[in-house]
C-alpha cells in the first residue's frame, strides 16, 4: 500500500502539475493571458451570469396560438381540397380543437374523405420511424368529416416551430452587437436565452416579445369596417383593428389574405423621412415580393393599401403610383426606438408564435462583482481554517493533507475550466463546502492510524492499516454526497447545477487528494524516516 | 531522502478511552427529535414557509441607491399606489442596498412583467437595478413540483443504498435520521420565516448526503464492532462505536462548519440563507447521527449472525482487509 512504483510517481506528480497549469489563467487578466506564448493554456473558467451580470430569460411559445394558426390553414386547405374534388358541403369550421365539416350528398362522403386524406402528412422522422400521421381524418355519423390534429402531429409541430423560433431569437438578439448570447431549447416549448453583460432587459424583452408578422393587405373598395361589423364581413375578408397611437380607435376591412407578406423582405432598416423627419421604416422585398406588390399596386392606383404587423394596421396610404421598384417605406407613429426595434424584426423575420417571458433573471455588473469578491474571501477563509484545524489537530501529517486540500483546489479548478464549466456563486458555495468535506477523507484515514497505534501496532503497520482500512468508509461516505450531487443536477435550474458540478467534481478530486497524493506524501515521509534509523512515533 | 517537514504530533480532541454515555440518553435523544419532528411538521402545517419568488411567483427587485443610504420609507410610499398588490421593501446589506418583493400577479405570464416594469418605473433614475427576478406561474408550479421529487428521490436513493450496504435495521435508522434532518431544517426555517427558495431545496439536499456521510461511518464502525466483540451488550457496543468515531464525527464537522462559517461571514448577502441553512444542517445532521441512527439501532435490535458483507462487494480496495476477517463471519 505505501510501495510506489516510478511511473506511478510520475503519474501522480504529473497529474498534479496539469492541475496547477490548466489554472493558471485564472489568476490572470484576460489581456494578460492573452500575451502569453502559445503552449501555455489561454482558457479561463467562463462566469456565469450572476457572477459577470447578465440576463436570463425563460420564453413559452404560445402554443395555443400554433394550433389556432394550424387549424385555421387546415380548414382553408379543406377549403381548397373539397372545391377541387368538386364535393358539395355546409358549415365548415373549426369546432374545439378540430375542424369539422358536413357533406351535404351522402353519396359524396368517401370523396370527400379520400381529398381531405390528402391533406395529411406522415411524420418524418429517422428515429421515431413511420407510422403516426400529423392530421387524423374521421367520419362520423352520416355526412360529418373531423379533422383534428394528433398528439404527435402536435409535438411535431411546436418542436419545428421552436426552432424556428430560435433561429429567429438568434438573429434578433445578435442585432444587439454580441454574440457571446446563447439561446438554447428547453423542455419542449420553451427557449432559454442568456445574455451576458447586459442587465436592463427592457430592449431585448421587446426585441423578442413581438411576433412581427408583416403583411400588406389590400382594403375592401366598397364596404367600410363599420358596415362589416355589424352584418357579417363579405368572404374572405375581415376587419382589422388600428395599431395604438394615430391609428388607435380605426379599424379597415381587408382581404384575409396578404397581397405580400414579410417572408418576402430582404431588408428594412430604420431612417426619417425626408418631408416630414418622422421616424420611418424603409424595406426592399425579394423579386417575387417585388413583382407581387408591382403588379398590385399597379393594378390598385388610387385605392388603398393596409399595412398590417401583428394583425393590427400600421398605416393605410393611398396609392398614388404603381411602386415598381421592390422598395418602399412604412410611417406610422413611430419613434426612434421603436422603429429601430420594428426594423431588427422585419429584418430577422416572423416568429411562429408569440414568446411570453415565464422566468426571468438578470443580474447587474456591480453585484456580478461584489459576488466574485466575496466567493473569493470565502473560498480563502474556509480553505485557511480548514488548514489550521487539520493541521492542530494531525501535526505533520496534517500539514501532509493540507497540501493534498491545495491539490484538490487545483484538480477541481482545472476540471472545471477543462470541461468548459461555467463558476457561479453557488458554485463557489460548492467548492467551499468541498474543502470542507475533503479533509473528511483525510480524518478518516488518521483516525484509524491513531486506534492502530494505540492497539500496539508498529508504526508501518498502522500506517499502512489506516490507509486501507479507511477506505470503505471514505468510498461509501463520498458515495452518498454523490447521489445528492446527481439529483440535484437533474432538478437543475442554472445556479443549482452549478453548485452540483463543483460538488460532483469536487467529490472525485478530493478523494485523489486525499487517497492518492497524501499516501505518496506519507509514504515519502516514510522512506525519509527510515534512512534516519527505526521509525520510533507517528507524526499524527 | 529529504522531507520539509518537521515531525511534531498533532492534538486530539477526544484522546483513547473516551466514553461519553450516550446510550444512558437514547430514550430522551429519540422522544425530543419525534418531539422536534412532529413539532416541524406542525408548523410547517400550521406557520407555513416564507416562500421566495422560485415558489411563490412573483417578482424580485434589488436596487441600490445612487447617492446617500436608500430611503425605505420614501421608496415604500412610491411603490404602495401602483396597485400591484402586497409590496415587501427591506434593506438588504449595506444601507443603500434594498430588496422589493412584489406578489405573483392575478393573471399569466405577462402580468407578472407589466408589474415588474411598473416598479422600475416607479423608482426612476435614483436606484440602480442590481438584480432582477421575475418568475411566473407556470415556472413556479413546476420548481415546487420538482424540488419535491428531488427531495423525495434523494431520500430514496440513500435509504436504497444503506439497505443495500446494510441490514434493514441500520437503514431504519440511517433514514429516520435524514428525514429528522430535513424537517427540523424545514421547521427552522418555518419558525424563523427565513426565505425558503430554490438554494434552499440545494442546501437540504447537501444536508441529506452530509448527514448520510456521518451515519454511514458510525454504522461502519458498529457493524465492524459487532464482529469483533461478539459477546458484548448491544447498547455498550454502540456506546463505544459512536465514541471511537466520536473524534471524527467532530473533526469533519468542525472543518465543514469551518468553511461554511466563511461562507456566512464573507460570501454575500446573495448566498446568506443558503449558508444558514447548510450551517443549520450540518449541526443537526451531526447530532441526528449520533443521537438517532445509533440509538435506534439500540432500541431494534440486531441479529449478528446474518450481517451483510463487508465492503467487498463494491469497494474493491477492501478485499485485502477483508481475508484477516472473512466477511460476515462471526
Amino acid at each position: 500500500m505505501l510501495h510506489f512504483e516510478r511511473w506511478k510517481i510520475i503519474a501522480i506528480v504529473m497529474t498534479c502539475m496539469a492541475g496547477i497549469f490548466f489554472t493558471l489563467p485564472n489568476f490572470f487578466s484576460k489581456e494578460t493571458v492573452e500575451s502569453w506564448p502559445s503552449w501555455m493554456p489561454h482558457r479561463q473558467l467562463p462566469l456565469g451570469l450572476d457572477l459577470q451580470g447578465g440576463a436570463h430569460l425563460l420564453l413559452a411559445l404560445d402554443t395555443k396560438e400554433l394550433e389556432k394558426d394550424w387549424l385555421t390553414t387546415m380548414r382553408d386547405d379543406a377549403r381548397k381540397q373539397l372545391r377541387e374534388a368538386k364535393v358539395g358541403f355546409t358549415g365548415l369550421g373549426i369546432v374545439g380543437n378540430a375542424v369539422q365539416v358536413k357533406i351535404s350528398k351522402p353519396e359524396d362522403l368517401e370523396k370527400a374523405k379520400q381529398a381531405l386524406d390528402k391533406l395529411v402528412l406522415p411524420i418524418g422522422s429517422a428515429l421515431m420511424g413511420t407510422g403516426a400521421n400529423d392530421i387524423s381524418v374521421t367520419v362520423s355519423g352520416a355526412d360529418t368529416i373531423t379533422l383534428a390534429p394528433t398528439e404527435p402531429g402536435m409535438q411535431h409541430r411546436v418542436s419545428s416551430a421552436v426552432s424556428a423560433a430560435i433561429e429567429t431569437v438568434n438573429r434578433r438578439v445578435n442585432a444587439m452587437g454580441t454574440s457571446e448570447s446563447t439561446v438554447v431549447r428547453q423542455g419542449s416549448d420553451r427557449i432559454l436565452v442568456q445574455f451576458p453583460g447586459l442587465h436592463d432587459t427592457t430592449l431585448l424583452k421587446d426585441l423578442i416579445g413581438q411576433t412581427a408578422k408583416l403583411t400588406f393587405h389590400s382594403v375592401h373598395p366598397t364596404m367600410s369596417a363599420e358596415d362589416a361589423a355589424q352584418s357579417r364581413p363579405p368572404v374572405g375578408y375581415k376587419v382589422y383593428p388600428g395599431v395604438e397611437g394615430e391609428e388607435s380607435g380605426r379599424s379597415y376591412l381587408l382581404r384575409d389574405s396578404p397581397v405580400v407578406s414579410g417572408e418576402d423582405l430582404v431588408d428594412s432598416q430604420p431612417g426619417f423621412d425626408s418631408r416630414t423627419n418622422e421616424p420611418i421604416i424603409s424595406f426592399r422585398f425579394n423579386q417575387s415580393g417585388a413583382r407581387k406588390f408591382g403588379n398590385f399596386t399597379k393594378d390598385h392606383v388610387g385605392q388603398p393599401f393596409a399595412i398590417v404587423l401583428d394583425n393590427k394596421v400600421l398605416s393605410a396610404p393611398v396609392i398614388r403610383e404603381p411602386i415598381l421598384g421592390g422598395s418602399g417605406q412604412i410611417s406610422g407613429s413611430f419613434t426612434v426606438e421603436s422603429a429601430n426595434t420594428l426594423a431588427v424584426q422585419l429584418r430577422s423575420g416572423a416568429l411562429p408564435a408569440k414568446l411570453t417571458v415565464v422566468e426571468e433573471r438578470s443580474v447587474g455588473p456591480s453585484l456580478g462583482a461584489d459576488s466574485i469578491e466575496a466567493g473569493k474571501l470565502a473560498g480563502l477563509v474556509g480553505l485557511l481554517l480548514t488548514a489550521i484545524l487539520t493541521t492542530v489537530a494531525y501535526g505533520t501529517f496534517g500539514v501532509i493533507a493540507c497540501v493534498g486540500l491545495l491539490v484538490h483546489g487545483f484538480l477541481i479548478l482545472a476540471l472545471m475550466t477543462m470541461i468548459g464549466a461555467t463558476l457561479t456563486l453557488p458554485g463557489i458555495a460548492g467548492f467551499v463546502l468541498t474543502i470542507g468535506m475533503a479533509v473528511d477523507a483525510n480524518v478518516l484515514i488518521y483516525e484509524r492510524m491513531r486506534e492502530e497505534l494505540r492497539n500496539g501496532k508498529s508504526p508501518i503497520a498502522a500506517i499502512e492499516n489506516g490507509f486501507q482500512r479507511a477506505f470503505v468508509t471514505i468510498f461509501d461516505s463520498q458515495l452518498t454526497t454523490l447521489f445528492a450531487a446527481i439529483i440535484m443536477f437533474w432538478l437543475g435550474s442554472g445556479p443549482i447545477r452549478g453548485f452540483a458540478v463543483t460538488l460532483t467534481l469536487g467529490i472525485l478530486t478530493s478523494v485523489f487528494a486525499a487517497v492518492t497524493v497524501t499516501r505518496l506524501l506519507v509514504a515519502l515521509w516514510l522512506k525519509n524516516a527510515k534512512s534516519k534509523g527505526r521509525i520510533t512515533e507517528v507524526p499524527v | 531522502m529529504f522531507f520539509p517537514i518537521p515531525d511534531f504530533k498533532g492534538f486530539d480532541f477526544f484522546p483513547h478511552g473516551t466514553r461519553l454515555p450516550f446510550m444512558k440518553y437514547k430514550g430522551l435523544a429519540l422522544v425530543m427529535s419525534v418531539v422536534l419532528m412532529v413539532g416541524s411538521v406542525a408548523l410547517f402545517l400550521v406557520h407555513g414557509l416564507n416562500y421566495g419568488v422560485d415558489f411563490k411567483g412573483g417578482s424580485l427587485i434589488e436596487v441600490q441607491s445612487k447617492s446617500g443610504p436608500a430611503d425605505v420609507s420614501e421608496v415604500r410610499k412610491k411603490l404602495n399606489d401602483l396597485g400591484i398588490g402586497d409590496v415587501q421593501i427591506q434593506a438588504f446589506g449595506s444601507d443603500t442596498d434594498l430588496l422589493i418583493r412584489v406578489e405573483q400577479q392575478a393573471g399569466d405570464e405577462a402580468a407578472q412583467q407589466v408589474a415588474m416594469k411598473k416598479v422600475v418605473d416607479a423608482l426612476g433614475d435614483g436606484y440602480v437595478q442590481r438584480r432582477i427576478e421575475v418568475v411566473g406561474p407556470a415556472v413556479s408550479s413546476e420548481l415546487r413540483s420538482t424540488s419535491i421529487i428531488a427531495l423525495i428521490a434523494s431520500l430514496f436513493a440513500v435509504s436504497l443504498y444503506v439497505w443495500f450496504r446494510f441490514d434493514w435495521q441500520f437503514a431504519a435508522g440511517v433514514i429516520l435520521s435524514l428525514l429528522h434532518d430535513v424537517l427540523l431544517t424545514i421547521g427552522i426555517f418555518s419558525l424563523f420565516w427565513l426565505e425558503f427558495d430554490l438554494s434552499i431545496v440545494a442546501a437540504v439536499l447537501t444536508i441529506v448526503g452530509y448527514s448520510m456521510n456521518d451515519s454511514v461511518v458510525v454504522s461502519d464502525r458498529i457493524r465492524e464492532n459487532l464482529r469483533k466483540y461478539k459477546r458484548m451488550e448491544l447498547n455498550e457496543l454502540l456506546d463505544l462505536s459512536i465514541n471511537e468515531t466520536l473524534s471524527r464525527t467532530v473533526l469533519t464537522g468542525m472543518t465543514a462548519i469551518a468553511g461554511i462559517a466563511a461562507l456566512l461571514l464573507f460570501g454575500g448577502e446573495v448566498i446568506r440563507n443558503f449558508s444558514l441553512a447548510m450551517l443549520l444542517g450540518i449541526v443537526i445532521g451531526t447530532y441526528s447521527s449520533i443521537f438517532i441512527a445509533a440509538p435506534l439501532l439500540g432500541f431494534i435490535g440486531i441479529k449478528r449472525d446474518n450481517l451483510v458483507g463487508g465492503g467487498s462487494k463494491t469497494a474493491p480496495g477492501a478485499e485485502k482487509s477483508n481475508k484477516k476477517e472473512p466477511a460476515g463471519a462471526v
